[in-house]
């Protein structure tokens, strides 16, 4: 194999590579990236046995073939090399080592046999349909904050991706929760996702999903099934299983009957719950939340640190409360909220909160109180 | 060189026998006045206490430790001669010294001791930090002019006072910091006293193996071993970063190890690291309802020491010994602080539940750490598990209860397994 390509579209292909690599790994090949010359394209392939990521990239290939070499450390390379070079990559089959060189640096990297590079079995999909980017964007931004680490909850570990139905008829809709708060984002169905069964989508596929969602013009075809779901643009395609388990019936945990309404500026809660949060170096900081008319009263209370207050203007007309929060959760949320006032709904101090952005009920989050 | 009789605590210049006493009972060094931290060993603890309490066992192999099947704590120096040391197995203890007298360990009593043992200790020295019931290190820095005498008499003094007044021998590691006095105090037992001085550190470091750095086990050991370091010559051929690269903040501290450095101070208040309970079974088992009702049993005394001392903890740990002594140690971290009995034991569950194909087991352990103070544990409910609001609460009621009428008064079926 002998191929020369760009430096920029290199880093970017093996970088995506190198962040699905597993780090901490016992077996070796899984560490590599699969290099696969053909015709006018090089693909890199890296994979961590849960997800796969193919990207295609163009570039001159002199002799076709195919290799793996430490994922990396080609990234640490192509990374340190200079903006606009042009890099060789070789392999003489022999050696057993992978040549790299760019003007006058020169690499000589060990190389581990394309057969022994696990490829991730292919599936048959029971729905594909195909979304423009922002959308799922929106869906997987707005959501995937309240993904939870719990490993004994593992079900839980990723984004509920299902068709749902909304007031206006079927939704896509996207929910996470840790059982602190949960999102749910929805959006409108897509043609063709109407047969998609819900799947968990990990933590870590939401994550690398990400950097194929930056471009506002590119289409991303969607493949899923029972075990795995796929999402593709031309040049990147990125497989992953999902996450093999139940997640819980979350229509059951959002309230309905929330009655007092809060409504303010995000920006200036955000800002002020953050202020007061300072005095204390908990991990759990609870903010008190003391509402009267048309007054938000912000506090924390930390006995061996300090205390802080903050007084809001909002708008709200109904009986007095008293609820806390956990200061993370209030800001995480409250940084949902991007066009129109925040809305919170309340019930009473031990019951659930709901927020929406406006009267926009295609986002909506629920956060549960702290005992202050 | 400056010299002391531990018979009779006179000091002097060099020589084979105490110019006052007679006795041979010399330690010389010629740091001996100048060096400040010491470590206190008690040899054989708990093996020496039950010597005490019953002259007849005087001549006798005595092992301390827990039944049949559980392990030596702690042996004495007829049955450690014999090839018995502490953490062995019983069954294999007994094979080695088949005529020792196998004791019940007296935790309460050992703790008594062990208390007036440390008041003798505050004596010498505000700053003792007890690392457990029979060693401490004690800072001596400043005593000197308050004692008019120096660290070393007074150390001898204290082991004098322990046997005279308390019938229990113990040996003093004295040294420029912990690392070094704790090794001092192994050099001699027992009724020993080791100097290692600032002059002689690097000599003396320098052949030694990496395992006697107190933290340095087995895995840590194999670890240094796979990167070519076994004594602590092959430790100062690295630098810092590499070393640091390698094996974390270990790493860091293990350069300056090497060099006889030590920043630690002896301090007093040492925080609580963790809380944990074990118990180890008659017969090795799988009985996934009797480990279940254990997993209750040892989650609520976890909880029940943590809400005593008013501290909750964020990683739950389930600790297995299979019955080829093989450990498991599994970790959860929560996303919040606990102390109640009834999330430490379903997070235990949750671990004990992936773990339990592993079975049978013989021993069996709960475990709270990445402590803090109980201020903001369980104060966030469940969306998802509504349940758990009520349950904290009648674990709050059933608190309330044994406060008034004692630990048995209420109990849960769970816990009669």
């Amino acid at each position: 194999m002998k191929i020369s390509i760009e430096r920029a579209s290199l880093l970017k292909a093996v970088g995506q590579a190198q962040s699905v690599v597993e780090r901490r790994n016992t077996i070796p090949i899984l560490a590599n990236v699969l290099i696969e010359a053909e015709g006018s394209n090089v693909s890199f392939r890296a994979t961590d046995l849960d997800i796969e990521v193919v990207d295609r990239v163009p570039a001159m290939v002199e002799r076709a073939g195919a290799t793996t070499v430490s994922a990396v450390t080609l990234h640490e390379i192509v990374r340190k090399l200079p903006d606009g070079a042009l890099v060789v990559l070789a392999d003489d089959g022999a050696s057993g080592r992978l040549t790299v060189e760019a003007g006058r640096s020169n690499f000589s990297l060990a190389t581990l046999p394309r057969e022994d590079f696990p490829v991730m079995a292919s599936s048959e999909y029971s729905a594909n349909f195909s979304a423009p980017a922002p959308v799922l964007r929106r869906l997987f931004d707005k959501s995937k904050f309240a993904i939870s680490t719990e490993e004994t909850r593992y079900y839980l570990n990723g984004v509920y991706m299902h068709v749902a139905e909304a007031e206006g008829g079927k939704v896509l809709r996207c929910v996470a929760t840790d059982g602190h708060r949960l999102a749910r984002v929805d959006a409108d169905l897509p043609a063709g996702a109407e047969g998609l069964p819900g799947v968990i989508v990990p933590r870590k596929t939401v994550g690398e999903l990400r950097k194929l969602l930056d471009d506002d013009e590119a289409q991303i075809a969607v493949s899923v099934s029972e075990t795995k779901v796929r999402f593709a643009t031309p040049e990147i395609t990125l497989t992953s299983k999902v996450i093999d388990g139940t997640f819980p019936d979350y229509g059951r945990v959002i309230p309905t009957g929330n009655t007092k309404k809060m409504e303010v500026d995000a920006r200036e809660f955000a800002q002020a719950v953050d202020r007061v949060a300072t005095v204390s170096s908990e991990r759990s900081r609870a903010v008190k939340l003391v509402l009267s008319e048309d007054k938000l009263i912000l506090s924390v209370n930390a006995p061996d640190a300090g205390a802080a207050e903050e007084e809001l203007a909002v708008a709200y007309g109904d009986e007095p409360i008293e609820i806390g929060f956990n200061a993370k959760y209030l800001l995480e949320i409250a940084s949902q909220v991007d066009r129109e006032n925040a809305v919170f709904l309340f019930d009473t101090s031990g019951q659930p909160v709901v927020m929406r952005e406006g009267n926009d009920t295609s986002a909506i989050y629920v956060v549960m109180p702290m005992r202050v | 060189m400056p010299a002391l009789c531990r018979s009779c605590l006179a000091t002097f210049d060099a020589g084979a026998r105490c110019p006052a006493c007679r006795s041979p009972r010399i330690v010389a060094h010629p740091e001996l006045f100048d060096l400040t931290i010491a470590h206190m060993d008690c040899d054989a603890f708990y093996a020496s206490v039950e010597k005490r309490d019953d002259p007849t066992l005087a001549t006798r192999p005595v092992i301390v430790g827990g039944g049949r099947r559980g392990v030596v704590s702690t042996a004495c120096y007829v049955a450690r001669i014999r090839g018995v040391h502490s953490a062995m197995p019983m069954f294999q203890a007994l094979k080695l010294c088949p005529d020792a007298v196998v004791i019940a360990p007296r935790g309460a009593h050992y703790a008594a001791v062990s208390k007036q043992i440390r008041a003798l200790m505050d004596d010498l020295t505000p700053s003792v930090e007890p690392l457990s019931l029979d060693e401490a290190f004690l800072d001596m820095t400043g005593t000197a002019r308050l004692h008019g005498r120096p660290p070393a008499v007074m150390l001898a003094g204290l082991l004098k006072r322990m046997e005279d007044e308390l019938g229990l021998t113990g040996s003093i590691g004295l040294s420029h910091n912990k690392f070094l006095a704790k090794v001092a105090s192994d050099l001699d037992k027992p009724r020993g006293f080791s100097v290692i001085g600032k002059a002689e550190t690097a000599e003396f470091l320098r052949d030694k193996p990496v395992g006697l750095i107190w933290g340095v086990g087995a895995a840590m050991r194999a670890s240094l071993e796979r990167a070519g370091i076994r004594t602590f010559t092959d430790l100062l051929r690295w630098d810092k970063t590499d070393l640091t690269a390698r094996f974390g903040a270990m790493g860091e501290r293990l350069w300056h190890l090497a060099r006889g450095e030590d920043h630690r101070r002896v301090s007093a208040h040492h925080p609580v690291k963790s809380i944990s309970n074990e118990t180890t079974f008659f017969e090795d088992t799988a009985d996934p309802d009797l480990l279940d009702g254990h997993l209750w049993r040892l989650s609520e005394k976890v909880s029940d020491r943590a809400k005593a001392k008013g501290i909750a903890g964020r990683i739950v740990t389930l600790k297995l010994k299979r019955a080829d002594f093989r450990s498991l140690t599994r970790r959860i971290s929560l996303p919040d602080t606990t102390q109640s009995a009834d999330r430490i034991y379903r997070t235990a569950r949750a671990l004990f539940d992936r773990a339990a194909g592993e079975g049978p087991f013989r021993l069996i352990g709960v475990g709270l750490s990445d402590l803090t103070s109980d201020a903001g544990a369980d104060l966030s409910a469940d969306l998802l598990d509504p349940d758990a609001a009520k349950r904290l609460a009648s674990e709050r009621a059933t608190d309330a209860i044994r406060a008034r009428f004692g630990k048995d008064a209420i109990l849960k079926g769970r816990a009669m397994r």
